[in-house]
């Protein structure tokens, strides 16, 4: 019989409803102001008793707590009223201390059985909250630069270790050049490079009596050397935006050699700027030994462990800034370590000052130089202080079996993880290349509230004229087509929060334009049908025909209409991407609803029925 | 049904056609587009003053404060006002000048601060260039296997056709182009597409359909027997862009304002601009109804 369905289709079409709907549905409930809990560094952990601490302040300052919990050693304290949030969090970072960092946040509220299937509402760009958008550029020829400057500063040591003489050595154009006075020296120095460093290609000329020979970077080592760069940039940016206490920052690689950093709810760039350029660094030293006197000894506590501490010696062998690279590994018996490189000056006196005191303990000190906000009341008025402190604690400390060179180890960790941590924290105590700021935007709290405002306002306008126009112009039909628009803005919103877009203020636009857009399908169909029915079919005939025949139209006009979302999608950045997201989901909700979702209502109440006209 | 002789009428339509194709590439010539600080770098501060601020003193305190090169304009209501500084940037430019504004009293808040630096724009500029080439391209391409290459030319012409002429009206009313009227400009790409295809989808089916050999009549029918669709989608996607545009904010008035114009022209286009050009390439019912005689004459050409 013409116009219906098998019964799974039906079940089907319903079965995707049902989904749509549970997965949109977390989109209704309004995310509670929150103040998230966590550790400074990966080794302070988040109890129960500091929950209780924390909740106690707040019942002390008079702040209305809806509900704490503690998850993946993080604390989570919901609050009752927004406004009180800023208060909150320094209430909570003065009641806590230096080690666990406080941070404003937006808890979703997401009933348990919705987040038991998955179910989470959109996350919002950063044009709809607020916040700061930094776009960094690394300095990719300083990277280059500094790892040539290393290599010839070792290279030097080399030749006068090994008592060859050479006139002259340049570092320039991504190549180390050393000139010769004889070819016999020239033959040798080549020999002993090649033997140490196989990223360089090596070409010998005569120039006169000079011998030249001239070694210049390989392009893997070149495009090796600027992913560590932008590698370790990112890592040491990571660590430094947690410090900051933002909830859901991101930091992101863009391109070849650049790096976002979005901080959504910070307002004050200068402080973020500050922040994520701030330096952390690091510093060797001996253990004091029993005759060290009493004035050249320094006392330190263990990061780990705070209750345990050190006396160290006073000279510093090195600082971080001479660790060029840091990784880790395992040894032949299976146990982690963090192999260190360090450059020229920093390896032979490592050598020097080793060889002396085997059987000593090194200690690797990390320090460094933090700072906080609070908001204090002066005057009636909340202002922001800034704190800055210096920490120094004690990361390592590990016996020197034998002479350090500038590559060694450390050795006598207690698990990979801390392993990790630790070249993680060498690497992060400096950049590998200088960056510099290429973009920076700060969307202020009240303008993102004001969008989100706007655009809301500007969906539910549009959507309420489209209905009143279709039913106007299509009568019963034209209720079948707003009944699949209205399931189609469900499924968008649904489709695009499985996904986990983000919405910014161009990805509700393109909501809109999806609206206007989407009824495309429905009005081909309607159109169709009335001139089927023009053409003297029977109501059913015209409805079938109307249906079959505009299909291929609807599937042309919006496969290419696809391809230029996707040609969007991957050509734009930031907000363009939100934008082209949307367009390319709405495209595909909108031929389902329009074509299969229209057509299974209309089955369904006026198919197969013996109708003699169409209110059309 | 209406009977609306469309194609009779073409020469008209080309006329208009070629009037707003010489004004736009001519304003484009002269006066280029007005880009935006996405492309072009620079600094923007936006701030909003409690009550509305004479633009002339905003200037002069600027200038007073050592600031050159800059321009100030209201950006939406009268209040908010919008510095652009083409110089360099310095991180705390955002509260210096919101603090130079607000030094005589006056309450001021600062709304939103950007940079763009200069290289970040020309390499977008560029990559968007190549966007819209790449993005008509493909269309093409699909169009020319799906149909046939005359329908790819006209598809090709006619969205050049929109786009110039989009862009002719960003610069003659030197309104400001970002990235989000770039999102814009390749929404009405899909949008005028859309259009195009279901006129030729119909162009086809009516070409295959009948015998008659007046291409003319087969253009006109069909594009009558879309337009009630034409019209209905037109207007349902302009208002749904009235509400962007009144109610959606300042952000996003660019926005707005392209894809309504841009709506517009597409549906001038895909009736006039897409269906009359197959009537200069002379579309035959054997472009599409290959017989093994037609197969032999497509050998031969070029």
């Amino acid at each position: 019989m013409l116009n219906r369905y098998p019964l799974w289709k039906y079940l089907l079409i319903l079965l995707v409803l049902v989904v749509g709907v549970l997965y949109a549905l977390p989109n209704l409930y309004p995310a509670d102001p929150a103040v998230q809990i966590s550790g400074a560094s990966g080794s302070d952990t988040v109890t129960a008793t500091d929950m209780k601490q924390a909740r106690a302040a707040l019942d002390d300052a008079g702040i209305g707590v809806q509900s704490s919990s503690l998850d993946n050693n993080t604390g989570l304290i919901r609050l009752r009223d927004g406004d009180k949030q800023l208060q909150a969090r320094d209430v909570i970072s003065d009641a806590l201390g230096q080690d666990f960092v406080a941070a404003l946040n937006l808890a979703d509220s997401t009933p348990g059985w919705l987040r038991a299937i998955g179910a989470q509402p959109m996350k919002l760009g950063l044009d709809l909250r607020g916040g700061v958008h930094f776009l960094l550029q690394v300095d990719m020829d300083a990277a280059l630069q500094q790892r040539l400057d290393v290599n010839a500063s070792a290279m030097r040591e080399t030749l006068r270790n090994e008592r060859i003489r050479y006139r002259d050595n340049q570092v320039e154009d991504r190549s180390i050049r050393f000139t010769f006075a004889s070819e016999e020296d020239l033959e040798q120095a080549e020999q002993l490079f090649r033997q140490q460093y196989d990223n360089f290609n090596f070409e010998q000329s005569q120039q006169g009596r000079a011998q030249t020979l001239t070694m210049s970077l390989t392009q893997q080592a070149v495009s090796d050397i600027q992913d560590y760069a932008v590698n370790q940039n990112l890592t040491t940016l990571r660590n430094r935006v947690n410090e900051l206490g933002v909830s859901e920052p991101l930091v992101q690689r863009q391109g070849p050699s650049r790096i976002v950093v979005e901080l959504p709810g910070i307002q004050d760039t200068a402080e973020a700027k500050r922040v994520v350029g701030a330096t952390a660094n690091l510093e060797f030293r001996l253990e004091a030994a029993g005759d060290t006197p009493a004035e050249e000894q320094e006392s330190f506590r263990f990061r780990n462990d705070s209750s345990r501490s050190a006396a160290l010696q006073k000279d510093v062998i090195i600082t971080g800034d001479r660790v060029s690279s840091a990784s880790t590994s395992f040894d032949q018996n299976g146990r982690p370590q963090v192999n260190i490189n360090l450059d020229g000056a920093g390896g032979s006196k490592m050598t020097r000052i080793s060889r002396d005191n085997i059987g000593r303990n090194m200690a690797v000190l990390y320090i460094q130089h933090k700072s906080r906000t609070r908001t204090v009341m002066e005057d009636g008025e909340q202002v922001e202080q800034r704190d800055t402190y210096t920490t120094r604690r004690i990361i390592s400390l590990a016996t020197i079996q034998s002479t350090l060179g500038n590559q060694f180890r450390i050795t006598g960790l207690d698990s990979p993880t801390e392993a990790r941590e630790l070249s993680l924290l060498l690497r992060s105590g400096s950049l590998a290349a200088p960056i510099y700021f290429a973009q920076e935007r700060t969307i202020g709290p009240s303008l993102g509230q004001q969008n989100i405002d706007r655009g809301i306002m500007s969906v539910l306008v549009g959507a309420a004229l489209l209905l009143v126009f279709m039913v106007i112009r299509y009568k019963a039909f034209g209720l079948i087509a707003n009944a699949a628009l209205t399931i189609n803005l469900t499924l968008l919103i649904a489709a695009m929060s499985l996904l986990g877009a983000t919405l910014t203020l161009p990805g509700i636009a393109g909501i809109v334009l999806t609206l206007g857009m989407a009824v495309d399908a429905n009005v081909l169909i309607y159109e169709r049908i009335r001139e089927e029915l023009r053409g003297r079919a029977s109501v059913q005939q015209a409805i079938h025909n109307g249906y079959d025949r505009a299909f291929t139209s609807i599937l042309d006009a919006n496969i290419t209409t696809l391809l230029v979302a996707v040609i969007l999608f991957s050509i734009g950045s930031g907000p363009v991407k939100g934008f082209a997201v949307t367009l390319s989901l709405g495209i595909i909700t909108s031929v389902f609803t329009g074509v299969f979702v229209s057509r299974a209502i209309t089955n369904l109440t006026i198919g197969g029925k013996p109708l003699k006209k169409l209110w059309i | 049904m209406p009977q609306i002789d469309f194609m009779g009428k073409r020469r008209i339509a080309y006329a208009v056609s070629l009037l707003l194709l010489i004004v736009a590439l001519g304003s484009l010539a002269i006066q280029h587009l007005n880009l935006g600080l996405d492309f072009t770098g620079g600094t923007l501060v936006e701030v909003r003053y409690d009550t509305p601020p004479e633009l002339d003193q905003v200037r002069s305190t600027l200038s007073t404060a050592g600031y050159s090169n800059f321009s100030v304009q209201t950006f939406g209501s009268p209040s908010e006002i919008m510095v652009r500084l083409q110089q360099s940037y310095d991180q705390s430019i955002g509260n210096q000048v919101t603090q130079t504004l607000g030094a005589d009293g006056e309450s001021v808040d600062l709304v939103r601060a950007e940079f763009v630096g200069a290289q970040v724009g020309d390499q977008l500029r560029d990559q968007s260039g190549l966007g819209l080439l790449v993005a008509l391209g493909i269309v093409s391409l699909y169009v020319a296997f799906r149909f046939q290459y005359k329908f790819a030319l006209g598809v090709l012409l006619s969205l050049g056709h929109d786009v110039v002429i989009l862009l002719g009206v960003f610069s003659l009313f030197r309104i400001d182009f970002d990235l989000t009227v770039l999102a814009a400009v390749l929404a009405v790409i899909g949008y005028s597409l859309n259009d195009t295809i279901i006129v030729y989808d119909r162009i086809r089916e009516n070409i295959r359909k009948s015998r008659t050999t007046d291409m003319a009549a087969i253009y006109n029918d069909a594009i009558n027997q879309t337009l009630a669709r034409t019209l209905s989608t037109s207007g349902t996607t302009l208002l749904v862009l009235f509400a962007l545009f009144f109610l959606g904010g300042d952000m996003i008035h660019g926005f707005s304002l392209a894809l309504i114009i841009g709506v517009v022209l597409g549906t001038f286009s895909s009736v006039y601009v897409a269906a009359a050009l197959l009537l200069v390439f002379g579309l035959q019912r054997a472009d599409l109804i290959p017989a093994k005689k037609e197969n032999a004459e497509d050998d031969e050409l070029p």
